[in-house]
């Protein structure tokens, strides 16, 4: 924030020229237009889902049964395995990211630091389509050979969660939540390592020479300088993550199976809300129930990641992060 | 000076060997991470280098083993975008530009930016739901137009991020000096500030291209995809993204590599966007001294 102090506006007390009333007007417009965009989304969203709302009530969310057939649409299947993707992608992509971030930060030779930190956003910027081709064509079959024999071997012993929630008993097929979790993890850890890294960045040099004069060692300046003081955009960065990881659509469509039941285990196939609104599409006709609900899950979603990303901003209005 | 006991000595070990610990945790970190990216786009390139010719650039789509290409994807792709930038770039630098000019720290300017910081990150899924529902339903039918209307509301709120950003940066005394010259609001905007914030806004234009030359979702709900050449753009309009969706999914080997040949070109020139955005920026930062 390096606006000057002053509250009054560049051209003093002047009279306001006519030109520069319709030059305030039409900016002005342009700022309203953000807010319409937002409130119309919203808007739209809830207006073309409420027949579903109608029909199922709350119910619509706390349902657990999806069947086209019948007509019953329930959403917890789908919010399942989207806060459940998100979230295991986070609890992944998070401490790798973090380490990325201290390394361009304090570790890395500082020839290096510039080059390494441009490429983390170089491939931040990879679209997500080339992450979910990857996924389907060569995480998935890695899956399904190696690692979930390998998981349903180890994990065996792990007692049933609820009814039939064994963590990772299933065919290992390759695709489904675990897979899918990957995928987002891989896409968002160059996103968080980046902005994990500029949050650190912005801790004033001052106080980071104050600790080691005390004789700190890195990681002791990292953890007792550096991180109290830049805390709650650390959290902002995490959530930014988050954010990104339950919206995320092309990655995930490719990996998780597309199976809209409740998920009960890590690796059986599952769906998300987006993959959910992306794949039912095509059969969902103007006017029927089936697109209403597609509209009500995506206004579901945009409530979920609304309350995520604004609390990220929150957390981040200190330093403006990206 | 004190001596060292046996126990400081004892401390000060645990502390350089947690230092070099957790240090080594950040190098394995980044290792991990570079090796993976490393591997994705290593794979890209391996499996799209080969289906790389003139026919991909010059064919249509066609049916498997008709030797197609996926220029009417590429020329879709092109036409989408630019016209989603020629919407969204201006408006989100009038965004910018009463951000940082205008509104400043008043409460209206605050919320506005609050809300686009939001729809900086909003899912791309659900904003081609929105499209569809207002461009897509009521005129009966999927077009280039609204595939473009999606992409533009994506790139609006990265221009207006970048704009305000950069105009910030643009010193005071510039304003200050337009002003005592007699110099209108509107004139200092438009014949000081922008143009000294030329690079920055530019750059700004870039990324936001950049990122929405990628984007798929918003595509499937708006444009559609299209195996046929078209350059109507009130008809469904074939892109690249969508192309590659497509093809992946596809049982034909022929298609796959198209899709792999696709992302490739999709991934070079996302980045080479990303690196010319970053050129633009660094020659403006130079010729203003830093």
């Amino acid at each position: 924030m390096n606006t000057p102090a002053t509250s009054r506006p560049p051209i003093g007390a002047r009279r306001i020229h006519p030109a520069d009333t319709s030059f305030r007007i039409s900016l002005h417009a342009a700022g309203a237009l953000v807010i319409i965009v937002l409130l119309s989304i919203l808007a739209i969203m809830f207006i073309g889902g409420k027949q579903a709302f109608d029909t199922f009530g709350l119910g619509f969310i706390w349902g657990t049964e999806w069947n086209p057939v019948t007509q019953i649409y329930g959403a917890l299947p789908a919010i399942t395995g989207t806060l459940a993707t998100a979230v295991l992608a986070l609890c992944i992509a998070w401490p790798i990211g973090f380490g990325i971030a201290f390394f361009l930060t304090e570790i890395c030779p500082e020839r290096l630091r510039g080059p390494l930190g441009v490429a983390v956003e170089l491939l931040a910027a990879v679209p997500s389509i080339v992450y979910g081709m990857w996924g389907f064509f060569v995480l998935a079959p890695f899956m399904s050979e190696y690692v979930q024999p390998w998981l349903t071997a180890v994990f065996i012993w792990i007692p049933p969660i609820g009814d039939s929630f064994f963590w990772f008993t299933a065919p290992p097929i390759g695709v489904g939540m675990l897979t899918a979790a990957l995928i987002l993890a891989v896409m968002i850890l160059p996103f968080i390592a980046a902005t994990t890294r500029d949050v650190m960045l912005s801790t004033p040099q001052l106080l980071k020479d104050g600790a080691y004069a005390m004789g700190a060692t890195r990681w002791e300046a990292l953890t007792g300088v550096v991180v109290p003081a830049v805390r709650g955009s650390l959290f902002g960065a995490v959530f930014l993550g988050l954010g990104r990881a339950l919206g995320e659509t092309m990655a995930v469509v490719f990996v998780i199976g597309n199976a809209i039941r409740m998920p009960d285990s890590l690796m059986a196939p599952s769906a998300t809300i987006a993959s959910v609104v992306a794949n039912s599409f095509p059969e969902a006709e103007p006017g029927t129930l089936d697109l209403a609900v597609l509209l009500g899950l995506g206004f579901i979603l945009f409530v979920v990641s609304f309350g995520v990303l604004a609390v990220a901003r929150i957390l981040l209005r200190q330093e403006r992060m990206s | 000076m004190k001596q060292l006991t046996a126990a400081s000595r004892a401390r000060y070990f645990r502390r350089q060997l947690v230092d070099r610990m957790m240090g080594g945790l950040c190098v394995l970190a980044a290792a991990i991470g570079l090796v993976l990216l490393g591997l994705i786009l290593w794979m890209l390139f391996s499996n799209g280098i080969g289906g790389l010719s003139l026919a991909v650039f010059t064919e249509p789509m066609a049916q498997p083993e008709a030797g197609g290409g996926l220029a009417n994807a590429i020329v879709g792709s092109l036409m989408q975008v630019g016209l989603g930038a020629m919407l969204g770039a201006p408006a989100g630098m009038m965004v910018g530009v009463y951000l940082s000019e205008v509104g400043k720290e008043s409460r209206f300017a605050s919320v506005v930016r609050f809300v686009n910081d939001i729809l900086l990150s909003a899912p791309s899924v659900l904003i081609g739901l929105f499209v569809y529902q207002i461009a897509v339903a009521p005129f009966g039918g999927f077009s280039g137009i609204a595939g473009a209307l999606s992409l533009a509301i994506i790139a609006m709120p990265i221009v207006a991020r970048t704009t305000e950003d950069i105009l910030r940066l643009v010193p005071q005394a510039y304003r200050d000096g337009a002003i005592a010259l007699g110099s209108r609001e509107n004139e200092v905007v438009r014949k000081v500030v922008l143009p000294a914030a030329f690079g920055g806004i530019l750059t700004g234009i870039l990324l936001a291209v950049a990122r929405i030359a990628g984007e798929t979702a918003p595509l499937l709900f708006t444009s559609l995809g299209n195996t046929n050449w078209s350059l109507d753009m009130t008809q469904p309009m074939a892109s690249l993204p969508i192309a590659i969706y497509r093809y992946a999914g596809s049982p034909y080997q022929e298609w796959v590599d198209l899709a792999w040949t696709g992302a490739m070109l999709i991934t070079v020139g996302v980045l080479l966007l990303n690196i010319l955005s970053r050129f633009s920026h660094a020659a403006v930062a130079g010729k203003q001294g830093g």
